[in-house]
């Protein structure tokens, strides 16, 4: 308990950054359920969102703004997909890997064009920025709210699949391209939706994410983005429960990491590069041991 | 028709040489500050991990994405084993360590064991991740990219690697003599060879039955495996080469950039090599090749205006300032993915038989005309 106690505030920041990851990993599962694509320009997307608070809440109160990066965040998932996946509906895999590889390569350089190559000061959202103090340890409230909010995000994402039209759709979308649009489901809107709900997502984790951190530079989607994945990859690709659960769990680790010098009284520093290089030697475990991960359905593979 | 094919060969070797007797004589003749020689350069050591990545994308089938990874292993391995011992143990590079390489080596041993020890680090991350299947494996090399990055950096290893320090004073390419002497030999010549030499070498590999089985298990892993073929063995072996071959081009970088940092090294890099291999064309070696020279050229000089306010006669600095460059180009990398998808040779190689059939048919199409 005295351990517990005195490392509260890891523990804390773990929680409160998976929950983060659990928002972004919900837009790769979706799309790698439905597409069977590594959205790599996921990550950028998140950090545009941060981006576009940045800029928007600088002339604009936060009223506004809010609603509206949510907004222009969905309708940039909408235009990537129709733009740059679309096309490559019947292309083999590997080139639509590509065109997802170009366009995280175009997001970066453009975020690197209009920011100038420096690191933007993200707006203090009222209320989400104040600092509470939760048994000794301080931190900030968006600390607190994150992992409740993202329960409730997953609940209400989770009866949309199970009991909309739209949601059955993707399920039939999930389980067999061809037959459900031999069935008569429109398929380019149902991967829309899918893309639009993924970046709803994103920006909402931005939102969290970026109060914690403070600064948005070209590149800070890019790591989020790919530890993202590898939670969806942990809890099984193509399941919501799966990616929430890897989500936290990552994020806890990934603290207790951080926190190792004073937490386990190892010396050295530089511990905060290697809970980059922990997530993905945890990957690579998975990946060997149990590929479909925790909730994953093992696939069949035909010859 | 085996005359006829000799005669190519001939040709295509009278072609090679040229090109470098044109490299010897621009070397001679421009100043060594030159443009020219920043491109030549960078473009040649952009060709050889091109190429390396085409054996691996383009030639088996492996979507592999942990080629910065390689380089980095390759440029520190010869920068630690070049940086001459009095150096090391003074305190110009290593100022917060103590080193504990207290050797230095030629430039010859040290690009071997530059690609030597990247494909070793291949070789032991392959066999748990060469298992997997596509993006799955993608995802993993980019991992081991990151975790490689991570370790390097880390200070309980600054004995060997600095940290995160920059490490230099090592044997960058103004400092390569002629063997056994003192006369400088000729930089741009000198990546010129290594990086020909290196490709010459994957050329004959894919044409060699080793090739051929690579081929085959890009077209189809299941057929392959019927007809005999060990998967996963030829699957390491040419993860292992490719790897080699992007070590050595990442020794070449450090010479070419004459200090080396981890941070270098970043996931963008192998996006890089990847969209460059992509204009090349897929399967193509001479695409590789043609497009780092292009992708070179433009963006450190042809297209350098739009960095710096004035592009084409047009003077905008609000429009053309530092990064729309980059932003021109990931526009001109989507349309060539998007619309373009085989690149500039698609999966074919440049030969003098396919010139003269092209030449033909557009004599013939003028005929036509006439």
């Amino acid at each position: 308990m005295e351990f517990f106690h005195q490392n509260l505030s890891y523990f804390l920041s773990g929680i409160s950054v998976g929950g983060q990851y659990a928002l972004i990993a919900i837009g790769y599962t979706m799309v790698y359920g439905i597409l069977r694509l590594i959205n790599f320009a996921h990550g950028d997307v998140f950090m545009c969102a941060g981006l576009m608070m940045v800029y928007l809440s600088s002339t604009l109160p936060f009223t506004i703004t809010i609603p509206l990066v949510l907004l222009l965040t969905v309708l940039l998932g909408f235009v990537i997909e129709r733009v740059a996946y679309m096309p490559l509906r019947s292309a083999p895999r590997m080139s639509v890997m590509i065109s997802a590889i170009g366009v995280s390569y175009l997001l970066q350089n453009a975020a690197l064009y209009f920011t100038g190559g420096l690191a933007k000061v993200y707006p203090e959202i009222p209320f989400l920025s104040n600092s509470i103090v939760i048994w000794d340890a301080t931190t900030r409230v968006v600390t607190i709210v994150t992992p409740f909010l993202t329960v409730v995000l997953v609940i209400l994402l989770t009866l949309l699949i199970k009991h909309t039209k739209i949601g059955m759709a993707m399920r039939a979308v999930s389980r067999d391209f061809e037959t459900s649009q031999l069935m008569g489901i429109k398929i380019n809107r149902v991967i829309s939706t899918t893309f639009m709900i993924g970046s709803l997502l994103a920006s909402v984790a931005s939102l969290l994410y970026f109060t914690n951190y403070a600064s948005v530079t070209p590149t800070s989607g890019a790591m989020p983005g790919l530890k993202a994945f590898v939670a969806a990859v942990f809890g099984g690709i193509g399941s919501i429960p799966g990616a929430v659960i890897g989500a936290f769990i990552i994020g806890i680790c990934e603290n207790i990491i951080k926190g190792g010098a004073s937490i386990f009284g190892i010396p050295g520093s530089g511990w905060t590069t290697f809970s980059d290089a922990f997530t993905f030697a945890f990957l690579i475990v998975i990946l060997v041991v149990k590929p479909t991960g925790l909730f994953g359905e093992k696939a069949v593979d035909k010859v | 028709m085996e005359k006829e094919k000799r005669n190519n060969l001939i040709m295509t070797f009278i072609a090679i040489a040229l090109v470098y007797l044109v490299v010897f004589i621009l070397e001679l003749t421009l100043r060594p500050t030159s443009i020219v020689f920043t491109v030549l350069r960078k473009g040649a050591i952009y060709s050889l991990v091109a190429v390396s990545m085409n054996l691996l994308n383009g030639f088996t089938g492996l979507f592999s994405l942990g080629q910065a990874g390689f380089m980095l292993l390759g440029a520190y391995t010869y920068a630690i084993l070049t940086i001459p011992t009095e150096v090391k143990q003074s305190d110009r590079v290593y100022r917060y360590y103590d080193a504990v390489i207290n050797f230095d080596t030629g430039v010859f041993v040290a690009l071997i064991a530059a690609g030597l020890v990247a494909a070793f680090f291949a070789f032991l991350i392959g066999l748990p991740v060469l298992r997997l299947k596509s993006d799955y494996l993608a995802i993993a090399t980019l991992g081991f990219a990151e975790i490689i990055r991570a370790i390097f950096q880390w200070d309980v290893l600054g004995p060997l690697t600095n940290g995160a320090n920059l490490l230099r004073e090592f044997k960058d390419l103004s400092r390569i003599t002629l063997p056994f002497s003192d006369i400088p030999f000729p930089p741009t010549l000198f990546v010129f060879i290594v990086a020909g030499v290196c490709i010459l070498l994957v050329v004959l590999l894919i044409n060699s039955s080793y090739g051929r089985a690579f081929k085959a298990i890009r077209d189809d892993e299941v057929a392959a495996e019927a007809m005999g073929i060990n998967l996963f063995k030829h699957k390491e072996m040419s993860f292992v080469i490719s790897s080699f071959f992007a070590g050595i081009s990442g020794a070449l970088l450090a010479m070419f950039q004459y200090t080396v940092q981890a941070q270098q090294f970043r996931t963008m890099l192998t996006y890089e090599i990847l969209l460059i291999v992509v204009i090349g064309g897929i399967g193509s070696i001479s695409g590789s090749c043609i497009a780092s020279f292009l992708y070179i050229a433009l963006s450190e000089w042809w297209l350098r205006g739009l960095d710096m306010g004035t592009f084409l006669g047009i003077n905008a600095p609000e429009l053309f300032r530092s990064g729309f460059r980059r932003l021109v180009f990931s526009v001109i990398i989507m349309i060539i993915v998007l619309f373009f998808s085989k690149g500039i040779m698609g999966d074919k190689e440049i030969s003098f038989e396919r010139m003269k059939h092209l030449f033909r048919k557009k004599r013939k199409a003028k005929g036509a005309d006439a």
